[in-house]
């Protein structure tokens, strides 16, 4: 372990100056001096990654609009000098790209529950009545998770003993699935903005918030799950639930526990960081937003107002902790620390690791099975391509013997480092969804420009409240150009067939293969089934720089 | 190339026939506007619409508008090829001037209500929505 340099620490553009003087222990990873009365602990987008895993940052995330270049859009450089974070140091390793594959050797995994559990358990030894809060996206991502629908990380999170948690992915184990997990739970189940699609009114199922009283501070936590559920994923898998921002309701919410003397309003949520940014700025009278889904992680708070909103990474790779001073029904202070959770440096907590290889043991062996090697960083974070999705559209070119390919911008998947095997695991960890198929079908070009016009305004319309909070389709076959600055219908240019570097035809028809479709009866192989193949027959994988896409009006 | 067909043939993205732009406000809605206000001045505030930022389907869009003291509120769908969607009437002993029903969009496009105030004034608030493919969710 080259332990050196530093890790962060709380406060206001210290992070990386005062991390920088550290070395790397836990002591030091743990550190935090215990401030105000009242303290949260919060996990969001673990994607059911129960044990260590590398995570490389995007180095392409573009902000439009009023979000053009501010945080969280930067990456690489950009991000490091906006934090003073060292070249090297193990917070670029933690929280930036670049020189991933490097940093990996040296600073190792990152993430794994039984580590998470060990910070979790030293943040209660200073406050024993912490309050846990899930931002959701927890019971999906894994090849155990899809096996047990959810089952083992529900039994690894309330060991944990969160207080609450929010919702996203949850809802494609079904609608009923759903309905006998949430009711099992041993903690609160929140979204004010989950209604029930036939009366329009709020769901029985979740609570729209939840009272704690801690440090003689009155707290209402309220949840807010991911707003465009049925449209980013199937809804005909949940058609009782409706969801959207709300935001009206949300203000009707805050008002209605300020009246009832909440001390604090803490809203745990589900909308992705630009969402919750916009939000803030309409909504009045929430203290601290605990934002999840677009998977950024910032060592520091963004302040909206009066509003803090903090961003916690994903995969079980950080742990915000947030010490806050309520008084005279006030939130009168602040302290905050992204904790980066190196695997290496936290030690494992005994229970929960025993725990973690429970659900794990009846797979192990389909688990573990070697599918091939590959000689290239494997990563799928980057508002265009990375190279997991790059592989992912080989396989389904050669395997479904298409001309185009289309692989969704989900944020969620591993990375591996070259020389890695590539195990039926990891291969899981890209592709694990409960609608995988990979069809096969035909597409004319006019229809595909629709398509990359309409997911490209979902990325970069400059209202956030039209955002979902993904990234591009990924293509295979097929280059284009997109200026982002463009409004929907005329950012994408240039459609070429990278196989002859022909102009797509709008009036040609294309045989396209794609996976996760929304549509309901969507048939073909399961998308792991198809990269195992196409992994199988190459060995060992390569995978170039990806020029397809041409970017402009950033 | 060469392409064989595959035994399973399937359903792709989105089989809608979704349009690239945003359906444009139609002349059959400016009629209807001028129909219901007699060409008059609206105010831009008085009148609350609230509609989903992005359809959920949209095949059956919920709306609900509110204006207090209005005696009718006009729902258009701006750019449907028949814009018209409601107009609630409010009698003197309505306990609230507020209604809610569902609509079904063509496309993406703006949601207009126009409250015709008891005083005789108009009040207009609209709202885009978004109808999208939907899918690559992060």
């Amino acid at each position: 372990m080259a332990a050196s340099a530093l890790y962060g620490v709380s406060g206001f553009g210290n992070w990386a100056r005062l991390a920088a003087q550290q070395a790397l222990t836990q002591d030091q990873l743990l550190e935090f001096e215990t401030f105000g009365n009242v303290s949260l602990i919060h996990v969001t987008d673990i994607h059911a990654q129960l044990k260590p895993i590398y995570f490389r940052e995007p180095s392409i995330n573009l902000g439009v609009g009023g979000n053009k270049g501010e945080v969280p859009h930067l990456t690489g450089a950009e991000f490091r000098l906006r934090y003073g974070i060292a070249d090297g140091s193990p917070s670029h390793y933690a929280l930036s790209s670049g020189d991933f594959a490097s940093l990996a050797k040296a600073y190792g995994r990152v993430g794994g529950l039984d580590r998470v559990a060990t910070v979790i358990n030293s943040i209660r030894a200073d406050r024993p009545d912490a309050l846990l809060l899930d931002g959701g996206d927890t019971w999906h991502g894994s090849y155990t998770c899809y096996h047990t629908e959810g089952q083992d990380m529900v039994n690894v999170m309330n060991a944990l003993k969160p207080d609450a948690m929010t919702f996203h992915w949850e809802f494609t184990l079904g609608s009923e699935r759903v309905q006998d997990l949430v009711e099992g739970l041993p903690f609160a189940a929140l979204g004010q903005n989950i209604f029930d699609a036939e009366w329009d009114e709020p769901s029985e199922l979740f609570k729209p918030y939840e009272w704690f009283e801690r440090g003689g501070a009155k707290i209402a936590v309220i949840g807010q799950a991911f707003p465009y559920m049925p449209i980013a994923n199937p809804g005909w898998m949940f058609p009782e639930f409706s969801f959207g921002i709300r935001d009206e309701h949300m203000q009707a919410m805050v008002d209605e526990v300020r009246a009832e003397g909440a001390d604090l309003v803490v809203v745990l949520s589900h909308n992705g960081f630009d969402v919750d940014k916009a939000m803030a700025g309409k909504v009045t009278g929430i203290d601290v937003i605990l934002s999840g889904h677009t998977h950024d992680a910032l060592p520091e708070p963004v302040q909206v107002g009066q509003t803090f909103i903090i961003a916690s990474g994903s995969n079980g790779k950080f742990v915000s902790r947030v010490d806050l001073d309520v008084r005279d029904g006030k939130m009168m202070g602040l302290r905050h620390k992204l904790i980066p959770i190196f695997s290496d440096v936290i030690a494992p907590d005994a229970e929960i690791a025993q725990l973690i290889d429970a659900q794990r043991a009846p797979y192990e062996a389909q688990l573990a099975e070697v599918i091939g090697k590959t000689d290239s960083t494997l990563f799928r974070r980057g508002n265009f391509n990375g190279t997991w999705d790059d592989l992912i559209c080989d396989a389904l070119l050669s395997e479904r013997d298409a001309e185009i390919a289309m692989s969704p911008g989900v944020r969620w998947g591993p990375s591996l480092v070259p020389g890695d095997d590539i195990t039926r695991e990891d291969i899981f960890n890209v592709t694990s969804m409960s609608y995988p198929n990979a069809y096969r079908t035909e597409m004319t070009g006019e229809f595909i420009k629709v398509i990359l016009e309409d997911v490209a305004d979902n990325i970069f319309n400059p209202d956030p409240y039209y955002q979902q909070g993904g990234d591009m389709v990924r293509t295979g076959g097929l280059g284009y150009s997109i200026d982002i600055s463009k409004p929907q219908g005329s950012r994408i240019s240039d459609m070429t067939m990278l196989a002859t570097g022909e102009a797509v035809d709008p009036a040609k028809t294309y045989v396209v293969a794609g996976w996760a479709s929304v549509n309901e009866g969507t048939e073909g192989p399961p998308i792991w089934d198809v990269v195992e193949a196409h992994i199988r027959k190459m060995g060992t994988v390569t995978v170039g720089d990806n020029t397809s896409v041409k970017v402009t009006g950033m | 190339m060469s392409i064989t067909r595959r035994d399973t043939l399937a359903l792709g993205l989105g089989a809608a026939a979704l349009t690239v732009l945003p359906f444009r406000v139609s002349a059959a809605a400016d009629d209807a506007i001028a129909a219901f206000t007699g060409g008059a001045d609206m105010a831009d505030s008085g009148v609350e619409l609230t509609a989903p930022e992005i359809a959920e389907n949209g095949n059956t869009v919920p709306i609900s508008v509110s204006a207090e003291g209005a005696t009718s509120i006009l729902v258009l769908a701006a750019g449907n090829p028949t814009p018209g969607v409601a107009e609630f009437k409010f009698g003197e002993l309505a306990g609230s001037t507020s209604a809610s029903t569902r609509m079904r969009l063509a496309g993406t496009q703006d949601v207009i209500a126009i409250a015709k105030l008891a005083d005789g004034s108009f009040a207009k608030a609209s709202k885009t929505v978004k109808v999208t493919i939907g899918g690559c969710g992060g």
